[in-house]
């Protein structure tokens, strides 16, 4: 009964049926979100909810990412040089890494979580039953909207804390540094590459994605109350967040080497 | 002439959740336009039974056809179409809470079936008045009213779109006596002006004996008895005699502690 070796192996099988079940709701999601009817009303609410009102968060660790950044490869390298090195390290590792990745974390746990406690209370008050009952499918009527709405804002997202982290850096740099801010501005816009942006922009879609995707996923399936909601929530930032580093683990692969 | 199909044929309907089952073998015919009211104790399935029909419970076995169509194996879209003749008031009345009241009850008018807003709005406000409730509660959200107004709220929506069938999970249940036989007259009123067929689940037996053309009891699984509700005193069952005089002593026993 006991044997570790079962209980790994029901694990494993666990694993595998949850990523079976997981995958396909996302080719629902996504086949109903490409396929009329749409709810053009409820799309523009979710770009304000999950875009719009992220800026502010998005907006503030991007700022102290860019100046922390910058403070460490000041420390960390050579000071000969290190008025060229310091811009170009943060335009490169906030254009292509962090920028994407620390918006999508805390998107991921802002909306994924809002999305999971949302759709959670809806599918255990039974209200989920009632849009089907009323000829309206639940995916194209809560999914499809959220979905289409993250894919969208959060590349726009990314592109806010680029200009903010770049600008953190600048600031750190003009300030604690001593660097000349023209020099610093030169330097940032020598070592910008187009290249670097639109990968953190295609990361970004896909991180957006990929949060909606668990909000959507967790809040469907959540059952038993509060607290069913409550671990449909949590599942949600956890499995988006991990989600998203690894993805951007695979993308960065496929995209610098 | 051939005998029409029954609006709604059930039949062997079995539904297990994990170990525990629920329904086992459920059969029962249901006419256009007739009125059939479910009776039984709490946590036999009725709920589930409504819901297996509607399409949000997959049952394990059995058939329903609705129209002389098998319903249990639709597409998405092949439901969707099949769940415009529903109408569904929910045990716990489900409304969005995101959606003001009028809205709600406007839903199936404007999402179903493309209804202009200004006209789902008026026709909305009529089938709230026929509950008792007014145009002022009608910009109210739900979380706003009391757990009997949601009742109504839920019943409106149920009947917004004129349903061929309407499904009603306790309409009674948290109403104070007046209200309730308001209700029961709007049901019965409902199924005779419109012509609707309805099943309804009850507890209420006043309810039941007003709104009912036939009474059916599950128990254990399966419908035990069924007949014409001016039958039901002389059923003849221990067991619905039992349940409709709400006796703690009899064949049916509940599992709890005594003291
Ligand atoms: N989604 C579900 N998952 C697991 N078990 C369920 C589910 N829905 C219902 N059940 C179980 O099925 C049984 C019947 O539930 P149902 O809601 O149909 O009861 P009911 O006859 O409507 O009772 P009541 O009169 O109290 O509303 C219950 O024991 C319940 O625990
Ligand atoms: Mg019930």
């Amino acid at each position: 009964m006991n044997n570790p070796l079962a209980l790994v192996g029901r694990a494993f099988l666990g694993f595998l049926a949850q990523t079976g079940r997981a995958a396909q709701f996302a080719g629902r999601a996504i086949w109903h979100s490409f396929t009329p009817p749409f709810f053009l009303r409820l799309h523009l609410a979710q770009i304000m909810r999950i875009g719009y009102y992220s800026l502010p968060v998005v907006g503030l660790t991007a700022f102290f990412t860019g100046g922390a950044l910058a403070l460490q490869i000041f420390i960390g390298g050579d000071r000969v040089g290190a008025e060229a090195i310091v811009p170009r390290i943060v335009v490169l590792g906030i254009t292509r890494e962090l920028g994407p990745v620390i918006a999508s974390l805390m998107v991921a746990g802002r909306v994924a979580a809002a999305i999971a406690a949302e759709i959670g209370t809806m599918r255990v008050t039974e209200q989920i039953d009632a849009l089907s009952t009323l000829s309206t499918n639940p995916f194209k009527y809560l999914i499809a909207p959220r979905l289409v709405a993250a894919i969208l804002t959060m590349p726009v997202l990314v592109l806010v804390a680029d200009i903010i982290g770049i600008f953190g850096g600048y600031l750190v740099a003009v300030t604690e540094l001593d660097f000349n801010g023209a020099v610093y501005l030169q330097n940032t816009y020598d070592f910008l590459r187009t290249n670097d942006v639109v990968s953190g922009l295609v990361k970004a879609a896909v991180f957006g994605f990929i949060i909606a995707l668990m909000g959507c996923y967790h809040g469907f399936h959540s059952r038993g109350g509060a607290q069913g909601v409550g671990t449909a929530t949590t599942n949600a930032v956890v499995t988006a967040s991990i989600l998203i580093l690894a993805a951007n683990f695979v993308m960065t692969t496929l995209f610098f080497r | 002439m051939a005998r029409q199909a029954p609006k709604i044929a059930v039949e062997n309907l079995a539904k297990a959740f994990g170990p525990k089952t629920v329904l086992d073998g459920v059969n029962f015919n249901v006419k256009a336009g007739e009125s059939l009211v479910i009776i039984g104790g709490s946590g036999t399935g009725k709920s589930v039974t409504l819901k297996c029909i509607l399409g949000l419970i997959r049952p394990d076995s059995g058939s329903i056809r609705i129209d002389g169509h098998e319903v249990t194996r639709l597409s998405t879209s092949e439901r969707e179409r099949v769940n415009r003749k529903f109408g569904m008031l929910f045990q716990g009345a489900a409304l969005f809470d995101s959606l003001k009241v009028w809205e709600n009850v406007a839903f199936g008018l404007i999402q179903g079936r493309g209804m202009k807003r200004a006209k789902a709005r008026d026709i909305a406000m009529t089938k709230l008045a026929q509950v008792g409730l007014n145009a002022q509660i009608g910009e109210l959200s739900p979380a706003e009213l009391s757990g009997g107004m949601q009742k109504r709220v839920g019943l409106a929506r149920a009947i917004a779109a004129d349903p061929e069938i309407i499904f009603f999970d306790e309409p009674t249940t948290g109403l104070d006596p007046i209200m309730a036989d308001v209700i029961n007259d709007l049901i019965v009123a409902t199924v005779k002006r419109m012509g609707a067929t309805a099943v309804s689940i009850t507890h209420d037996m006043a309810s039941a004996r007003k709104i009912a053309d036939r009474i059916a009891m599950i128990h254990k699984g399966k419908i035990i008895w069924e007949g014409a509700a001016k039958d039901i005193d002389s059923s003849g069952n221990a067991i619905v005699e039992q349940f409709i005089h709400g006796s703690a002593h009899g064949p049916i026993q509940m599992d709890v502690l005594r003291a």
